[in-house]
């Protein structure tokens, strides 16, 4: 016989979906987009008890979802998003996602459609690591979680913290909090993250006219 | 005989008869009076019976869902998946099956005898829409003690029911599985529908339906529309798979017309078969039944005819070689059910067995089956059923 369970909850989240986790306010609506196993959405629904939802591309991924008890439902992000009315949610989160999203631009005006909050984290190509490795070597860097194949590999697209806050500022895109981090810790100086954080993590808003 | 170890077992049927005095009123305008339904019932309601759900079945299925009746060898339809910790697990919940209106296995149909001519009805039965199977389940539902089911769940035409209460009854359920399934039938469905119902009437003895007292039935009609459904549960891929382009007997071709590829004789003995356990007549009303299914049609949008089942709790499956329902009509569902902001699971599996797939991905189905009725337990805090140690 089956025992009656709460969501399986990975105590420990990865560091960047952790900085994620700390965005979200306890019991409030959240959307995850490409949510994959369901590994952030299962802890923001124990630990935050929010009312949470998914969006995933692979059976595997949905199953997995489905089977910690969350409700997922499968398809792309452009699909996923243009049902959901004005409003849905609190949160709309997309991890380490939009490098490889066609219009990405796009997506992030639909998710602060449907949400009051976007929650993005993508890999900064502008830390210094990486940098200095294209200027010494003259090959590209290779990113934690990235295809490492370049001929092979889902296309994907590289920016910095600086290309994705001057997309903020020309889309009237309000940046509510930022939290940087070096590896798995959080970036310690409050300046040049441009240059030493290697994962950024952005709240953002639809900017009000005052 | 011995039952396999996670089998229900010996299974009962019963009958439940209603509107003997009152008619039941259809779509249609008509009435039926009285209205009979075949069930059976598997596990146990538990004290605030809460733990009930109903399994809805497809164009040729029956009340007998899981377990065995006495004297048989096979199992109920859906065997693989109800019963001791199968998808739906008996040991949990109250599971209710019936056979639906218009069809054949016991409960009312063309080939009921009509109290007042004492005869078959045949075509004087009255055609039923997918909403008439459901009213009539819904007095079943009521009768055995239950305000409200935890779920509906069967896909194909049972699909259809599960979307007809969600939309209809919505305050009668907590949950919804429809499984490959749509909730507008389409042309091409119709189409198919139509093929098979004319090669029923082309049948001389098929007598516009009255055939009950004759010694020949349409037979040769009823197979070929079973061969023409048989052809559309499944895919090219799963055809390539299991006939190719095998000979069943012979080494090489006979040049003649005996049937002599392997999908030939397996579309003939399915369609000789499904004449010995089902009515001609029954065919016509229950594919006539979803030709008239498209929830939209009233509201004008599928958003809308879901307005009011925003806060019931969905699991959707699609399959990926099913050309008969095709995914996109379950993406269009839950893209409906999104916008009432609904909650819901949905699945596309990958899987080459075509519209049969909801029957034969077993081990998928129950994980995600199992997982969603989990939750809905927790969720629902639904009590177990006490089980008598006797």
């Amino acid at each position: 016989m089956t025992n009656l369970q709460s969501p399986i909850s990975n105590p420990t989240l990865r560091p960047d979906l952790q900085a994620v986790a700390d965005l979200i306010l306890p019991k409030s609506r959240v959307l995850d987009l490409g949510c994959g196993d369901g590994a952030l959405l299962a802890h923001l629904v124990r630990h935050k008890r929010v009312l949470g939802r998914g969006v995933e591309l692979s059976e595997a991924g949905v199953l997995a979802c489905v089977r910690r008890g969350l409700s997922v439902r499968q398809g792309n992000l452009q699909e996923g998003l243009a049902d959901y009315p004005d409003g849905s949610f609190d949160f709309v989160i997309l991890s380490q996602t939009i490098p490889f999203l066609n219009e990405p631009g796009t997506i992030i005006q639909e998710m602060l459609r449907v949400g009051k909050q976007a929650i993005v984290t993508f890999p900064n190509w502008g830390y210094w690591r990486y940098r200095l490795h294209l200027l010494v070597n003259g090959r590209f860097p290779q990113a934690t979680d990235y295809p490492p194949h370049w001929q092979s590999d889902r296309r994907w697209q590289a920016f910095t913290i600086t290309d994705f806050t001057e997309f903020c500022q020309t889309f009237k895109i309000a940046v509510r909090q930022r939290v940087y981090l070096v590896g798995e810790r959080p970036l310690k100086q409050s300046w040049g993250e441009n240059w030493w954080a290697q994962t950024a993590v952005f709240a953002l808003e639809k900017q009000t006219n005052k | 005989m011995a039952f396999p170890a996670n089998s229900i077992g010996l299974v009962q049927p019963q009958q439940f008869t209603f509107a003997q005095e009152e008619p039941f009123r259809l779509e249609s305008g008509a009435t039926l009076s009285p209205v009979t339904l075949a069930y059976e019932t598997y596990g146990k309601l538990n004290a605030d019976r809460s733990n009930a759900i109903l399994i809805v079945h497809a164009l040729s299925g029956s009340g007998h869902a899981a377990g065995y009746h006495a004297g048989d060898d096979k199992p109920g339809w859906w065997d693989d998946c109800i019963g001791p910790g199968k998808a739906f697990d008996s040991n949990r919940f109250f599971i209710i099956c019936s056979n639906v209106l218009g069809s054949c296995y016991g409960s009312s149909g063309p080939a009921t005898v009509d109290p007042d001519s004492s005869e078959p009805y045949g075509l004087r039965f009255p055609v039923v829409t997918i909403g008439d199977m459901v009213r009539a389940q819904a007095q079943l539902v009521a009768h055995l003690g239950i305000e409200q089911l935890l779920c509906v769940a069967g896909g194909s035409m049972g699909g259809m029911q599960v979307l007809e209460w969600a939309a209809h009854h919505p305050t009668k359920l907590k949950a919804a599985i429809p499984l490959a399934t749509t909730a507008r039938h389409s042309p091409m469905l119709i189409a198919l529908s139509e093929v098979g119902r004319q090669a029923i009437y082309a049948d001389p003895n098929w007598n516009n339906g009255a055939y009950y007292t004759a010694t020949q039935k349409p037979d040769a009609g009823l197979a070929v529309a079973r061969m023409v459904g048989h052809i559309t549960y499944l895919s090219e891929e799963s055809m390539h798979q299991k006939f190719g382009r095998r000979l069943q007997t012979r080494e090489r071709y006979g040049f003649d017309f005996q049937s002599e590829f392997a999908v030939e004789s397996y579309l003939k003995y399915n369609g000789n078969n499904f004449t010995r356990r089902f009515d001609a007549n029954s065919y016509l009303y229950v594919t006539k039944a979803m030709d008239y299914f498209d929830l939209s049609e009233e509201t004008g949008s599928l958003a809308a005819a879901f307005a009011h089942s925003g806060h019931l709790k969905f699991l959707v499956v699609s399959f990926t070689s099913d050309w008969l329902y095709p995914s996109y009509h379950s993406k269009e569902l839950v893209g409906a059910l999104t916008a009432v902001n609904a909650d819901i699971s949905y699945l596309d599996i990958q899987s080459s067995w075509g519209h049969d797939a909801f029957l034969l991905e077993v081990d998928t189905m129950t994980k995600l089956i199992a997982s969603f009725l989990e939750r809905l337990a927790r969720e629902e805090e639904v009590a177990l059923p006490v089980i008598s140690n006797q």
